[in-house]
């Protein structure tokens, strides 16, 4: 059925998120009329059937999923909304994908303000606007009160690979250099300095962003790019620990190259916890040969998303599987996984 | 934050390196105290850029370290009442007990909320009248104030459901029980900069006296560091067991008298056990008999716990620099960041990890 034609019949109005939302009855049709509909429209989804049924180009297809569970919900420099479908673009752009279509599935808690609901949906359709895909399909759960923190959101994406690109993680070559889109760890610390209980607020906002158009315009200039990654969860120490064990090669990198903002070196500090281990949302770890890199770094640097582009380092036989910086003061130490779930220091 | 950088000048730093250098004429062994600097010298490499003859070798100036077990088997215990919510600081969810930590006691359903300071547990019990909040004071005297005012707080609005568990030491206790050590080898300290920046360095002038020993109080980026190391080195080959304070913007002889007076209200001198290390007498804080009603031990009337150490675990030798941590045959083989045998290999100041994070086959 076709929600959109049904006849207009006067629903319940509700300022938050009831059990019944999620029931499929009227005030799921309310739910989809009010808050989803208006901003995600488009002739996939005005359909509304079980599935979206889409026309693909030929080609490798890139297919991609996660899930968001971010806590607080917003925070300085986005929201839960954008977040999912950022990182799904930027999930299938790293793998050298041109993303098309995402799916949406929502699990949200009764009680949670339909306005805070709108606004998550609001951003989604300007991120997904913004990077170019469709949000074709989507559903919606109902929990009850505690069993979800406020609203989580799975997104899955698909994207077709561009022809002459064959980016992975086992393509690094001894001499290669490392290249890094911008600051570290601006979003992991926006989030840990926007949590309840912080005594200390900070003007550090996420760098949740689209990837897709800057990585196509690498990808335009230099095709033979190694491997990309976005240094998500576990930082760039992680991303970069991935890579090498992929590869069975060892990554050197300086220390005084890495760009860090103040303000989040500064919080770290505070924290105890090395930047290198935050997450980001909207930087690129790339690694391409040597003689590429000035041409990388140029496309990158005329991009919003890669302004504070730098080469931080190169791929090296010695200490294979293993990530090795160089310090500012011109000692050696080992850059590592991160442990687990980071946790700020007492003193 | 800019101020950091000027701590951190690599130009600067050599310097330091080269008047360290030009002024060592023979091996020296020098201890920092406090696992903040032990992390910030490993992570910086600053021992790899000393000349061979300075031996720097860490302290027991890890706060999650060296909470004993016996503090750490409490914890878990009142974590895992249904009453209870347990609040902590994030870096002691980690610390083995002697068969579980705080995170498992969570995923059991534990109420186990991190905060990042006293107060805002002080906050969770007055949102949560019907409920147990207890905050786990561990630290140095660089938490004691915080606590002590927390408790304070609590007593005046009549706050009868927080209360905190406390494992609170001093550092001068720590480094008398290190120099009265027969295997003794330190010959001049660090000083820890915040401890002293609270408690001013006047607290060290009778160590520096009785045992003849230069304390010099130090900060902890690079370049505090370099200097700190070259002060003592300076006092050392002029034989001059003073205590200087090469840690001038921060601190002072008398410290934060505020914060001191905060703590002397609430707590009291204590003897207490340290992990790993054993009972060292004075070298604690418990709450006065004034605030009993806020400390949780009594409160929930916990007695003796028969608590049992990993008898592979060296972390006692280590935290009293006696050994380094690549010295302990469970090194980074039966214990790593994921399987601790010891506190010290989880601690975000723990000198095992920093060894395990940062030169581990180097
Ligand atoms: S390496 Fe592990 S077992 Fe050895 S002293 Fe350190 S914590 Fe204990």
């Amino acid at each position: 059925m076709n929600i959109l034609s049904a006849c207009p019949a006067p629903l319940m109005q509700h300022e938050t998120v009831q059990m019944a939302h999620g029931a499929g009855g009227r005030l799921s049709q309310e739910l989809m009329q009010r808050v989803f509909m208006p901003h995600i429209q488009n002739a996939f989804l005005d359909i509304l059937d079980d599935q979206a049924k889409l026309d693909l180009p030929p080609g490798k297809i890139a297919f991609t999923t996660d899930t968001y569970v971010v806590s607080p919900v917003f925070f300085p420099g986005g929201n839960i909304g954008e977040l999912a479908i950022n990182g799904t673009v930027n999930d299938l752009s790293v793998g050298g994908a041109t993303p098309l279509y995402i799916s949406t599935g929502f699990v949200l808690e009764e009680g949670l303000p339909l306005t805070e609901l709108e606004a998550i949906v609001r951003s989604m359709a300007a991120a997904a606007r913004r990077a170019g895909v469709m949000i074709v399909t989507g559903d919606t759960k109902v929990v009850g009160r505690g069993q979800c923190d406020r609203i989580f959101i799975n997104t899955s994406g698909i994207g077709l690979i561009r022809n002459n690109t064959a980016l992975s993680c086992r393509n690094l070559q001894l001499g290669d250099a490392v290249i890094l889109s911008g600051t570290v760890g601006d979003h992991g610390m926006a989030i840990m300095t926007s949590r309840e209980g912080l005594s200390f607020h900070s003007r550090i906002t996420s760098d949740s962003a689209p990837l897709n158009a800057m990585i196509a315009a690498i990808l335009d200039e230099v095709p033979s790019i190694h491997a990309m990654r976005d240094p998500t969860r576990g930082g760039v120490a992680a991303t970069l620990n991935e890579l090498a064990s992929s590869s069975s090669v060892g990554i050197e990198i300086d220390e005084a190259a890495i760009p860090v903002k103040d303000d989040v070196r500064g919080a770290a500090e505070l924290l105890g916890i090395d930047p290198l281990h935050v997450a980001n949302e909207g930087k690129l770890v790339l690694v391409v040969a040597a003689h590429d890199a000035v041409k990388v770094l140029a496309v990158m640097r005329s991009s919003e998303q890669g302004r504070d582009a730098a080469l931080i380092g190169r791929i090296v036989e010695e200490h294979p599987c293993m990530v090795v910086m160089q310090t500012a003061l011109g000692s050696r130490r080992i850059i590592d996984l991160p442990p687990g779930e980071q946790l700020p220091r007492i003193c | 934050m800019k101020y950091i950088d000027e701590y951190r000048n690599p130009r600067l730093a050599r310097t330091l390196l080269e008047a360290i250098r030009r002024r060592v004429s023979r091996p020296w062994t020098i201890m920092e105290i406090c696992g903040g600097q032990t992390h910030s010298i490993i992570r910086n490499g600053i021992d790899q850029l000393l000349p061979d003859t300075i031996e720097l070798v860490h302290g027991p100036g890890c706060p999650v370290c060296v909470t004993p077990l016996e503090s750490i088997e409490r914890a878990l215990l009142l974590a895992s009442k249904k009453e209870v919510i347990f609040t902590s600081f994030g870096d002691m969810l980690r610390v083995p007990g002697s068969s579980r930590d705080l995170f498992m006691v969570r995923s059991e359903g534990g109420d186990v909320r991190v905060v990042f300071s006293p107060l805002d547990a002080l906050q969770i019990a007055r949102d949560n009248p019907s409920r147990e909040v207890v905050f786990f004071a561990v630290g140095f005297e660089t938490t004691a104030p915080a606590n002590a005012m927390a408790v304070h707080q609590a007593a005046r609005e009549g706050i009868g459901n927080f209360s905190i568990l406390v494992s609170q030491v001093m550092v001068p206790p720590a480094m008398r029980a290190i120099l009265r050590m027969p295997a003794n080898r330190v010959q001049g300290f660090l000083a820890a900069g915040h401890v002293c920046a609270v408690m001013g360095y006047e607290q060290y002038l009778p160590l520096s006296a009785e045992f003849h020993v230069p304390i010099v109080p130090t900060g902890f980026e690079p370049v505090d560091l370099l200097a700190g190391i070259l002060k003592t080195v300076e006092l050392l080959e002029d034989s001059q067991p003073e205590v200087v304070n090469s840690y001038g913007r921060v601190v002072s002889r008398e410290g934060n008298l505020a914060a001191r007076g905060t703590i002397d209200k609430v707590f009291e001198v204590v003897d207490r056990q340290w992990r790993g290390v054993g009972l060292i007498p004075e070298s604690g804080l418990g709450l006065r008999s004034e605030y009993a009603g806020f400390d949780a031990e009594k409160r929930f009337h916990l007695s003796h716990m028969s608590t049992e150490e990993s008898p592979l675990c060296m972390s006692g030798s280590i935290l009293q620099g006696v050994m380094k941590p690549d010295g302990c045959p469970a090194f980074g083989a039966e214990c790593t960041p994921q399987h601790p045998l010891g506190a010290t290999m989880v601690s975000s100041e723990g000198a095992c990890a920093a060894y395990y994070n940062y030169h581990r086959n180097l």
